[in-house]
């Protein structure tokens, strides 16, 4: 395999100038990953500060009602209400061990950018944010959020105004300020060697639930799932379960349905094409343009996926399911009353998948679902869609 | 000899200018094209449409909006470069796109419509050398040039590697940046000419914020075989969208004055001129 290849996917499909800037971020994070110091000041923030290990909670009443062991990993209780931070500490860090004084970042729902900015302030390094103009207005509150803790919120009005062409733009700002700025990816796609870096950052949530239900259980559990956007929680939880008898199951955003062009299913509907610096599936036209997509969940409304989990589906090592936005609505809901707990949008795509699927497994079966994050941020917009009843 | 090749044996320096196909309709831009032939540019660089360009600036991203929403397929590419073909039989023409353009459509498959449309050579914009294994013997096949790009941070090994699988010209980025238009160039154009003249026999061609024609003069005074001008120009359809006539007009002006500056003895041989005297 190819350094940066996953399978024939990956890669480094990006402008001549941006090479040496690539070229520089694989040669520091194979020195840092090799630096006790670098591991050990990342540990003290990640426990010190964004509050890991997070718990991985028996959930009594859903287990009661699916006939089987469920088990939630409680990303939704880092601070900042996401896995997001994982990745967004790690790589300031970096960014500070490679002298770099700025970060910049892109953000659809704006949670990698509220990670960016939380980051930005504990590590004391200015943050610029690019926010398609259309998210910028979806999602205000998380835009008045950065400002608060210090960032720059820069809305994109190029193209279709929304997370794809935050990317661009974030690309062109770190073409021009190679020097001064590092370009904090918020998820396991782009050009090598982000996959790799934004995995091994998102991996300790694998490593914890492995270790949790090993504790709790005496045994690996026999399905992991969680969703996939990007597929940044998705690749964290996966990896350390990767060589297991683990049952390991994506959860895309099948939006409208699969069989309408209003979904963001790019693994389960999409083809092979090279898109913001990676080979991966891709939902394309048959020109090779990226096409407009659609999920309830912000998050998930991305034409790509990280390359790994293109050879993941590939080798048949992972599944890859799509769930609707109705579904991922009504497990929301269901997740809210039946345990007290508010997923994120993103997050009850795996929930709706578990829902579906737990009459799968019988009464001593344990499954694994990744909430990757919190529901406050969708509380208002699902109040809307249900014309104001809960 | 190729084009490309004769034209540089013929003349030095060149005047490359630069066009999103489509821009902004089919038709128009065809017509941007003969003007653009007729006012002295000497070869020919058309953009392919494409949604996500990461590489090119603001002005530029929105000529290839404009485009594709006028409904500019790579089919309609390839049929606008056979109609310049046609009206320019020696003129070089190299196509400027996305590798997902290539990929989609098979790469010998995209190399062969090129060369059947009449195209010269091909440069891939996000295609460093280390992940040209498929397109690299396919343009070789169907005769095409790939034009290689070299940025002012290209360490002197990548600087070799891009080298050795170069033909046409190279094309060497003036900056760290995306396109667009600057008020001032890098300092350092000379430097950057002279370190890569050592590595090659080809042409040197400069591009990225060359939007004055003290620009042009500089970019010459370094040293450079070629100089490319895309923004500038985009600018002048973008502002008279609504006129037509005066967007020709702006054209020939613009890229006569780059010219003068370029080979002030070829003054009386741009047909600028020749709209207003005959």
């Amino acid at each position: 395999m190819k350094a940066g290849r996953y399978g024939v996917y990956g890669g480094q499909y990006m402008p001549e100038t941006l090479m040496s800037a690539l070229i520089e971020l694989e040669e520091t994070y194979r020195r840092i990953s090799a630096d006790p110091e670098f591991s050990r000041r990342l540990d003290w923030y990640l426990r010190e500060y964004a509050g890991r290990e997070t718990p991985l909670t028996y959930c009594t009443n859903i287990s009661r009602e699916l006939g089987c062991r469920v088990y939630l990993k409680r990303e939704d209780l880092l601070h900042g209400g996401a896995h997001k931070l994982n990745n967004t500490l790690g790589q300031a860090l970096m960014a500070k061990f490679m002298g770099k004084r700025r970060l910049i970042a892109e953000t659809g729902a704006g949670q990698h950018g509220v990670a960016t900015a939380i980051a930005g302030a504990a590590l004391g390094l200015p943050v610029d944010v690019y926010m398609g103009e259309v998210d910028t207005r979806r999602q205000a509150l998380n835009a008045f959020r950065m400002e608060l803790l210090g960032a720059r919120v820069i809305p994109v009005a190029s193209g279709t105004r929304t997370l794809k062409d935050a990317i661009n733009a974030a690309m062109r700002d770190w073409v021009t300020n190679l020097g001064s700025t590092h370009y904090l990816l918020g998820s396991c796609v782009g050009p090598h060697p982000f996959p790799r870096i934004v995995r091994d950052f998102q991996s300790v949530i694998g490593e914890e639930a492995r270790r949790q239900v090993l504790e709790r259980e005496g045994r690996l559990p026999d399905t992991v799932v969680a969703c996939v956007g990007g597929g940044s929680n998705a690749i964290g939880i996966f990896s350390p379960f990767v060589d297991d008898d683990v049952a390991l199951v994506g959860v895309e955003a099948g939006g409208a349905g699969l069989d309408t062009p209003r979904h963001g299913a790019s693994l389960s509907a999409g083809s092979v094409g090279v898109f913001q610096g990676a080979l991966s599936y891709l939902l394309q036209d048959a020109d090779g343009q990226a096409l407009e997509t659609h999920s309830v969940a912000a998050g998930l409304d991305h034409p790509s996926v990280g390359p790994e989990h293109a050879m993941l589906k590939d080798t048949g090592r992972v599944r890859y399911e799509a769930v609707t936005d109705a579904e991922a609505l009504a497990a929301f809901r269901y997740l809210s009353r039946a345990e007290g707990i508010i997923p994120a949008l993103e997050s009850a795509h795996a929930v709706a998948y578990a829902l579906r699927s737990a009459g799968d497994l019988d009464r001593d079966g344990i499954l694994v679902v990744n909430l990757s994050g919190r529901g406050d941020k969708d509380v208002a917009d699902v109040a809307q869609i249900r014309g104001g009843a809960a | 000899m190729s084009r490309i090749a004769e034209l540089f044996a013929r003349k030095n320096p060149v005047f490359i200018g630069f066009a999103v196909a489509g821009d902004p309709d089919g038709e128009t831009s065809l017509r941007v094209a003969k003007t653009m032939i007729d006012a002295g540019v000497d070869l020919l660089e058309v953009a392919v449409p494409y949604a996500d360009p990461v590489a090119d600036g603001p002005m530029i991203e929105r000529a290839h909006v404009r485009a594709l929403e006028a409904g500019t397929t790579p089919d309609a590419v390839f049929a606008l470069v056979r109609q310049v073909r046609e009206y320019a039989p020696d003129l070089p023409i190299v196509l400027f796109t996305y590798y997902n353009i290539i990929y989609r459509r098979g790469a010998d498959r995209f190399f062969a419509d090129a060369a059947a449309a009449g195209a010269d050579g091909v440069l891939i914009v996000d295609l460093p050398v280390e992940e040209s294994d498929e397109a690299a013997p396919a343009a070789r096949r169907h005769g095409i040039d790939r034009i290689a790009l070299i940025a002012p941070t290209t360490s002197p090994e990548r600087r070799r590697a891009i080298l050795r699988d170069a033909s046409g010209f190279v094309y060497l980025i003036s900056l760290e940046g995306v396109t667009g238009e600057r008020d001032r160039l890098s300092p350092d154009i000379a430097g950057l000419v002279g370190a890569v003249r050592e590595g090659t026999a080809l042409p040197l061609a400069v591009g990225f914020g060359i939007s004055s024609p003290e620009h042009v003069r500089a970019v010459v005074a370094a040293g450079a075989d070629g100089v490319i001008v895309g923004s500038a120009l985009v600018r002048l359809v973008e502002e008279r969208l609504g006129d037509e006539a005066g967007m020709h007009d702006a054209l020939r002006t613009a890229i006569g004055a780059m010219l003068r500056v370029l080979v002030p003895e070829r003054e009386p041989d741009i047909p600028g001129r020749e709209s207003i005297e005959g």
